[in-house]
C-alpha cells in the first residue's frame, strides 16, 4: 500500500510540473515541449529530428481552426509551448494580451528569413511571431471539362459552367473574388464597396452549386464541381490524385496568408520554445516542411533543398508581379460587423 | 428523518444537476448577450442593450421565418411518416415488434455527421439515387436534389424521424383496445374510429413528438451546411457565425435568446390550445 501511495504521489508530481523544468541561465531544455499545430502541416521528420538531436520529447496536437486555437487560449488552457495562428489571428492575440514577447537572442537563424515575409502589419517587428508557412487562395479547374479559360476571377462568374462551381464559406475570404474583380482591397471597409462586391455575389449565386471550405475537395475530385474557389495546398492534394485539375492565381491578384509561430503568455517552456523556433528556421527544416505540405517557405535560403516542382510552380511561389496585386487579410475590429451583415445577406437572398 | 426532508434531500441531486448544467448556462448566455463585443472580439462587460436591436432587422427576422419554415415542413412529413410507422409496429407480435424498434434506433449508433455525409453521396448528381432512378429509366436527367432546401429537408426528416415515432408509438400502445371494439360496435366505421377515437387518444403522443422533432430542427446548423451547401442560412448557422468568423459573442448570445424565446412562445400556444380544445 505504501509503495502505490508513493507511486501515485511520484505520478502526480510529474503530472502536475510536466517533466523536468528548463533554465534558460544554464541552457537546459524542457523534457517536453507541447507543440500545437494545424492537421497535415510538418515535416516527415520534423519533429523526430528535433527529439533525436535534443532529447526534448514534442507532444504534437492539432486543430482545424484559427478560432478553435483563440477560444483556447482565451478560455485560460494553458499547456501549450509553440502555436500556429494565421496573419490577423496574431493580430487579435496581441491585442488580448495572449503571446509573449520572442527573445530574439534565442532566435540567430531568423536571418535565414525572407525579408517579405518578415515585419507584416500583424507584427511590424516581429516581436511576438516567426512566420511558418504561406499560401494563397486561387482557382481549381477541371481541364478536362474546360480546356480554354482566362486566368481571371471572372472564371467563377462564367455561366456556362451554372452549378459547377463552388464558393469558399466564410465571411472574409468569401468575398476576396468579388472585390479583387471589382479592384477593390480585400480589406475595405467601405460600405459603397462592399455593397457592389455584394451585388455581384447575390448575381453570381444562381449558378454557384454550393459554399464550402471542406467539402469542395470532394466535389472537385467527383467531378460534381469543375471550379473550386479554394486553398492551393489543398487543390495540389486533388491534383496529385487527378492530373487534369490545374490551380491557378488569377491575374486580378488574391488573398495571401501565413502562418506565424508563436509563444502563449501562459507557455510552460517558453525558452525550449524558442530553440524550436530557432530548430524550425533551419533552411533544410524549413524545406523538409514545404516538400511534405506544398505550402510556400517564408525561408529564403531553404529554396535550395526544396523540390524544383513546387518552387517552379508560378501557383506556389507567386511571381512578384501578383504578389504586388496580393494582400494579407487584416483584422478589420468593429468593421467585422459590416462583412457579417453583407455575407447574412447573401445568405438570405 | 421526516417524510419532507427525506423529500428534499432525493431532489437535491437533480436540483444541483439543472442549477449547474441548465439555469447556469442560461444566465451566462444572457449575460453576454447584454455586453459589448470589443475591438478585437472579446467580451467587454459594458451593458449594451442594442444587440436586441440589431436582432429586429428584417434580414435578420427572414432568415429566422425560414427556419420556422423548414422546420414546419419537416416536422409536418416526420408526422406523415412517422405516424403510420408507428401504428404498424404497434400491432406487430411482441417480438417483431421490439426488432423493428431495435431497427430505428440502431442508425443513432453511427455518428451524425458521417450519416449526414452518406446522404449527401446518396443525392449526388452521380449518386445513388440518380443512379438508380436513370437506370430504372424512372427519369432521363439526373434530379438536382444536393444543395437544395428539397435535400435539408430531406437530411432532417431523416434525423429526427425516430424522434416522431417513438412518442406516437407509446401512446399507441398505451391505447385501450376495448375501446376500439366498442366503436366497431356502435358501427364505426375504421375511418371513423380512427378520427374519433385512435387519434384523440394518441393526441399527447403527436405533440411531444412534433415538439421533439421541431426543435431540434430549427436549431440545426449542420444540415444546412453540408446538405444545403450553405446556400440559405439558418438560424442556426447566424449563430455560429456569431461564435467562429464574427467573433461577436454578445450578439450570437442575444440572437440564440431570442430563439429560445420563440421556441417557448411556440410551444405555450401550442399547449393553450391543446388544452382548449380538451375543455371543449
Amino acid at each position: 500500500m505504501k509503495r502505490f501511495t508513493a507511486l501515485f504521489l511520484i505520478t502526480v508530481f510529474t503530472m502536475s510540473c510536466g517533466g523536468t523544468p528548463e533554465d534558460e541561465s544554464t541552457g537546459r531544455l524542457a523534457s517536453h515541449l507541447n507543440f500545437y499545430n494545424w492537421s497535415y502541416y510538418i515535416g516527415e521528420t520534423t519533429i523526430s529530428d528535433f527529439q533525436d538531436m535534443t532529447g526534448v520529447r514534442v507532444r504534437y496536437d492539432n486543430y482545424s481552426s484559427n478560432e478553435e486555437v483563440l477560444a483556447r487560449l482565451q478560455a485560460g488552457v494553458s499547456g501549450y509551448d509553440v502555436v500556429v495562428p494565421s496573419d490577423y489571428m496574431v493580430e487579435v492575440m496581441i491585442s488580448l494580451g495572449l503571446l509573449r514577447p520572442l527573445n530574439h537572442d534565442n532566435l540567430p537563424n531568423i536571418i535565414h528569413m525572407d525579408p517579405r515575409f518578415m515585419g507584416l502589419p500583424f507584427d511590424p517587428e516581429n516581436r511576438y511571431s516567426i512566420p511558418y508557412q504561406w499560401g494563397s487562395a486561387g482557382i481549381g479547374v477541371n481541364t478536362a471539362r474546360i480546356p480554354d479559360f482566362e486566368e481571371s476571377w471572372g472564371l467563377l462568374w462564367d455561366e456556362r459552367y451554372s452549378g459547377r462551381i463552388s464558393m469558399l464559406d466564410d465571411m472574409r475570404s468569401g468575398l476576396v473574388p468579388a472585390l479583387k474583380l471589382l479592384g477593390y482591397s480585400v480589406n475595405t471597409t467601405s460600405e459603397q464597396e462592399l455593397e457592389e462586391a455584394l451585388d455581384l455575389m447575390i448575381q453570381q449565386k444562381p449558378i454557384v452549386k454550393a459554399y464550402t471550405s471542406d467539402t469542395y475537395i470532394d466535389l472537385l475530385k467527383s467531378g460534381d464541381v469543375w471550379i473550386a474557389y479554394g486553398w492551393s495546398g489543398d487543390i495540389y492534394q486533388v491534383a496529385r490524385d487527378n492530373p487534369d485539375i490545374r490551380f491557378f492565381i488569377p491575374q486580378e491578384g488574391t488573398y495571401l496568408w501565413v502562418d506565424n509561430m508563436v509563444i502563449p503568455q501562459k507557455a510552460p517552456s517558453p525558452y525550449t520554445a524558442e530553440v524550436f523556433m530557432n530548430y524550425i528556421m533551419d533552411p533544410e527544416v524549413s524545406a523538409g516542411i514545404t516538400n511534405a505540405t506544398w505550402y510556400a517557405s517564408p525561408n529564403s535560403n531553404a529554396t535550395d533543398y526544396i523540390r524544383p516542382e513546387i518552387t517552379g510552380d508560378p501557383s506556389i511561389y507567386l511571381s512578384d508581379e501578383i504578389l504586388d496585386r496580393s494582400e494579407f487579410l487584416q483584422d478589420v475590429g468593429e468593421q467585422t460587423r459590416l462583412y457579417e451583415r453583407i455575407w447574412s445577406r447573401l445568405k438570405s437572398h | 428523518m421526516s417524510e419532507r426532508v427525506k423529500k428534499i434531500v432525493m431532489l437535491v441531486p437533480s436540483a444541483a444537476w439543472l442549477a449547474l448544467f441548465f439555469v447556469m448556462p442560461l444566465v451566462i448566455i444572457f449575460i453576454y448577450s447584454l455586453a459589448s463585443r470589443g475591438p478585437f472580439g472579446g467580451v467587454e462587460f459594458i451593458f449594451n442593450p442594442d444587440n436586441y436591436v440589431r436582432v429586429i432587422d428584417p434580414m435578420y427576422a427572414g432568415i429566422l421565418w425560414r427556419s420556422v419554415y423548414i422546420s414546419v415542413i419537416s416536422t409536418a412529413i416526420c408526422l406523415l411518416i412517422g405516424y403510420p410507422l408507428a401504428l404498424y409496429i404497434s400491432r406487430q407480435s411482441n417480438a417483431y415488434r421490439n426488432f423493428l424498434l431495435a431497427l430505428l434506433i440502431i442508425p443513432f449508433w453511427t455518428n451524425f455527421l458521417v450519416r449526414t455525409y452518406a446522404w449527401m453521396f446518396i443525392l449526388r448528381t452521380e449518386g445513388l439515387l440518380n443512379n438508380t432512378l436513370l437506370y430504372i429509366g424512372v427519369i432521363s436527367e439526373p434530379l438536382q436534389i444536393l444543395f437544395t432546401d428539397t435535400a435539408v429537408i430531406i437530411g432532417l426528416v431523416y434525423t429526427y424521424l425516430p424522434f416522431m415515432v417513438l412518442p406516437v408509438y407509446v401512446s399507441l400502445e398505451k391505447l385501450d383496445h376495448n375501446l376500439l371494439m366498442a366503436a366497431r360496435d356502435l358501427g364505426a366505421t375504421p375511418l371513423q374510429s380512427f378520427r374519433k377515437v385512435i387519434l384523440p387518444l394518441t393526441r399527447p403522443g403527436v405533440i411531444s413528438g412534433s415538439i421533439l422533432v421541431f426543435v431540434p430542427c430549427i436549431g440545426a446548423y449542420i444540415t444546412p451546411d453540408i446538405l444545403g451547401g450553405s446556400r440559405s442560412m439558418m438560424i442556426g448557422n447566424l449563430i455560429q457565425n456569431q461564435f467562429l468568423s464574427a467573433r461577436d459573442w454578445p450578439f450570437g448570445s442575444a440572437l440564440s435568446f431570442v430563439l429560445m424565446a420563440i421556441v417557448l412562445l411556440l410551444l405555450l400556444i401550442l399547449a393553450r390550445q391543446d388544452r382548449k380544445e380538451e375543455e371543449a
